[in-house]
């Protein structure tokens, strides 16, 4: 048996460090490490409680809108209120930006590099590949920065900036938008659909929101060169590498459920296991510390309890991420738990045939860029200008709230406790410290390293590709993740 | 120099992350005209690394610091997001570099020094930042600032191997073209440390106010104020607005290619200012005394502003008065040349 400690893992958000223990040319147990502890939930605590809406999305850049909409949402429950329809969709809109940004930002910074290393050279496809994909210098890379930062236009326009937007309130939406910003929104999406149907899917958007099945996609893809249309190339790589036989992990997911409109989620949220879905209460999680560098080790407690603080001589912690549970079980979240919980048929079919993999979870996030897109054309005529956006109400002396939200890589959570007027307690659970939490008291490894195990080493690898693209199909926030 | 006034050799630039939240990168990647990696090409910058758009991953990234550590690769340009972090006790444990034993600040210590220039992206790596902010857990720290005291992890007396301190783009997050521009004239050798101001940040930014170029000036000028967020008025009186006081030319050069702070509605919180994270008062709130904001412009007599102030807001236009409270236009300005009445 080897062992190997993969690291820093780059092309993720934050700081990642990967051990393996390698048997055979294959990884046999891994565990991971979130190297970074800043903590926000003891900085948080005694603030006002409308200043978490500035400290909470500076936990993390990418992810800064989500982070602000969780904090909003737990405030507006602490303080009754719920926003007008305008403010929702404003909110909605925003959130909605940065999630299909942080998928086209994965897709095309993050994970696509990975098939441009030299470790594929001999491979027939590699050139052209390489030429399109790889890091810093593929030409996709200059196609998509002008046509995310351009999208991110809709961000400018209603969030003033992004990231680290204060627009997003517990009341709604602090800017008002008029007929003419209206217009400009269509304008921004509609430039930015061209961009999608030309040089990602190279088809029209609903050619792929429509796809019911494996079979499906796979004739899809054949109609046309894998050159043509970057999410083709992917499904030709994906066919190849054979990626739908890689990455298992739990076979649980959970979502809570993403853009809240009128009381119902644009996509559904509940809880899927093993093929059997059930309805999701908060009350059933739980955060255990025993492998994190945390005080307290043998307690674990709900979040509305939770305490969060290090202790790095603590020794059978491996990293500072906590591992929460949902009724005990390690639960994967992200788009792909996402579009399954709420039901799309090709996501369904192709999980029921291989299970959860790294082509599923991709292919997941590929039709939510989709899918959210075609919603937020919906949402942008249902605005009524005119009509309030933001309802002020004040903050009670003794409250507590949750905020329970989509983010792109996966469920969110806020819990919030006032007391006397300030915050008595802080408590966030984020997507990746769902899918890259450490063991629990029981031994069972968090999601990622279930995931990675009996992925295949080749000879003389010492990053192994195959750890690289598992690691990197998780979309993983580690700035979220120990915050 | 080449014709276009750039370097004939290309400057290899290393960036490293460490206390922050990513977000100066995911703010630099939003730059236009040009896109950022084409910004970098036309200056002869090479991406020496990068934590989220380099290839090398773990042993890969460690060979090019070997090759920085044995100088067989020439360090241009050091760039660091994130605050520097010390905790525990002095340790640095909070944060390791992945993969190793090292404590990221060791890391950072060692690369300044081998470095032409050192530049912090943003208030965290600049100051401290959000990260600094309550107790500082983590014990964060800027580059060369602790907060508001000079120091920081490098010292006072620090200078990189160029002879400039450490150049502090401040921000949170740092506007695209901040970035661009400043490694623009650190690519093109005409940066000096005339170009820098007390805080060691590039004049071109700070020698602006937020306030300049306020979408909102009219209501400014007649103190209309808005006095809930979502309200199109002043946000200075009620609503903790510091961009009469805050360094940017955030209103000036919009944000994602039409936004500020202002524009989407809520006040400016003095990002770019060592200290913010800590304003000693709610953030969308303007602490007062006996009424009156205690955070006026910086460089005015305070008895002037109040005469300023009263005799404006006698004068105020009912047009402002109303939009000031209102979250869109309820009366639009008079067009007095159109004849005949409507």
């Amino acid at each position: 048996m080897t062992r190997r400690i993969v690291g820093p893992f780059n092309r993720v958000e934050g700081d990642l460090e990967v051990r393996l223990e390698i048997n055979d040319s294959r990884v046999t147990e891994a565990f991971v490490t979130s190297t970074l502890y800043r903590g926000f939930e003891q900085i948080l605590q005694g603030k006002d409680p409308r200043d978490a809406l500035v400290y909470t999305p500076r936990i993390c850049g990418i992810c800064s809108v989500s982070q602000l909409s969780a904090s909003a949402t737990a405030l507006a429950e602490a303080q009754g209120i719920s926003p007008p329809p305008n403010g929702r969709i404003v909110s909605n809109l925003i959130l909605a930006t940065e999630n299909v940004a942080d998928h086209l930002t994965h897709f095309y910074l993050f994970f696509m590099p990975d098939f441009a290393r030299s470790i594929y050279q001999d491979e027939a496809w590699f050139d052209w590949v390489e030429t399109r994909f790889k890091a810093v210098h593929g030409t996709a890379h200059r196609d998509m920065l002008p046509a995310r930062a351009e999208f991110m236009h809709i961000a400018g326009l209603l969030a003033g900036k992004w990231p680290h937007t204060l627009t997003i309130q517990p009341g709604g939406s602090t800017k008002s938008v008029n007929k003419a910003e209206k217009a400009r929104l269509r304008g921004l999406l509609s430039s930015f659909r061209r961009f999608l149907e030309r040089v990602v899917f190279n088809a029209p958007l609903e050619s792929f929101v429509e796809l019911k099945s494996k079979q499906e996609l796979d004739n899809w893809r054949l109609k046309s060169a894998p050159m043509d249309g970057d999410v083709r190339s992917f499904l030709f790589l994906s066919s190849e590498l054979n990626l739908e036989n890689m990455g298992a992990a739990s076979g649980r997911f959970l979502s809570y459920g993403a853009y809240l409109n009128n009381g119902v989620a644009s996509f559904k949220g509940g809880v899927l296991e093993n093929g059997k879905m059930s309805s999701f209460s908060p009350d059933d999680i739980l955060e255990d510390i025993s492998h994190a560098w945390l005080e307290d080790g043998d307690i674990s407690r709900h979040p509305y309890d939770g305490r969060t603080m290090p202790d790095a001589e603590q020794k059978s912690g491996y990293t500072w991420c906590k591992a929460p549970r949902l009724r005990g079980n390690v639960m994967e979240v992200g788009a792909l738990a996402r579009q399954l919980i709420d039901g799309h048929p090709l996501i369904q079919d192709m999980v029921s045939e291989a299970g959860e993999s790294v082509e599923a979870r991709v292919v997941a996030r590929i039709l939510e860029v989709a899918r959210t897109v075609l919603l937020m054309e919906r949402w942008i005529e249902d605005l009524q200008p005119g009509e309030p956006f933001h309802v002020t109400a004040s903050t009670p002396d003794e409250a507590q709230g949750a905020g329970l939200i989509e983010a792109a890589r996966g469920s969110l959570g806020h819990w919030l406790k006032i007391k006397n007027g300030r915050i008595e307690n802080y408590q966030v659970i984020a997507p990746t410290t769902w899918n890259f939490s450490p063991r629990d008291a029981n031994g069972t490894p968090g999601a990622l390293e279930q995931a990675l195990q009996n992925a295949p080493v080749r000879a003389g690898e010492k990053d192994p590709v195959s750890v690289q693209h598992i690691v990197r199909s998780f979309d993983p926030c580690m700035v979220c993740t120990v915050h | 120099m080449t014709a276009n006034g750039f370097a004939k050799t290309s400057i290899n630039m290393l960036w490293l992350q460490s206390g922050g939240c990513g977000g100066c990168t995911l703010s630099a990647i939003c730059a236009e005209a040009p896109d950022l990696l084409t910004a970098f090409d036309g200056a002869n910058i090479n991406l020496l690394w990068h934590p989220t758009l380099s290839e090398e991953t773990g042993q890969s990234f460690n060979d090019i610091l070997d090759a920085v550590r044995a100088r067989k690769i020439e360090l241009g340009i050091l760039c660091l997001e994130g605050s520097v972090i010390t905790g525990p006790n002095g340790t640095g444990r909070f944060h390791m570099m992945s993969g190793g034993e090292v404590a990221m600040m060791d890391v950072i210590a060692e690369l300044a020094a081998l470095s032409d220039h050192v530049v912090a992206m943003g208030s965290c790596a600049a100051f401290g930042g959000v990260t600094a902010g309550g107790g500082n857990p983590s014990g964060a720290t800027g580059l060369a600032f602790d907060v508001k005291d000079p120091g920081g992890l490098l010292g006072e007396k620090f200078r990189a191997k160029s002879g400039l301190p450490v150049i502090n783009i401040s921000g949170c997050p740092v506007h695209p073209a901040w970035v661009t521009e400043t490694l623009l004239q650190i690519a093109s050798g005409d940066f000096t440390e005339h170009d820098l101001d007390v805080w060691n940040r590039p004049k071109a930014i700070s020698d602006k106010l937020v306030h300049h170029g306020c979408s909102r000036n009219e209501y400014y000028e007649f103190k209309a104020s808005a006095e809930q967020l979502c309200e199109l008025g002043c946000m200075m009186e009620h609503l903790g607005c510091k961009g009469t006081q805050a360094c940017g030319d955030c209103n000036t050069r919009s944000w994602n290619g039409t936004g500020s702070c202002i524009t989407g509605g809520y006040p400016c919180i003095a990002c770019t200012e060592p200290g913010f994270e800590e304003p000693g008062h709610a953030f969308v709130e303007t602490p007062k005394i006996a009424g009156i904001p205690v955070g006026l412009p910086t460089d005015m007599p305070k008895a002037w502003f109040v005469a300023l102030a009263s005799l404006s807001k006698a004068a105020t236009p009912k047009r402002l008065r109303k939009n000031a409270t209102a979250d869109h236009i309820v009366i639009s300005p008079n067009n007095n040349k159109r004849r005949g009445k409507r």
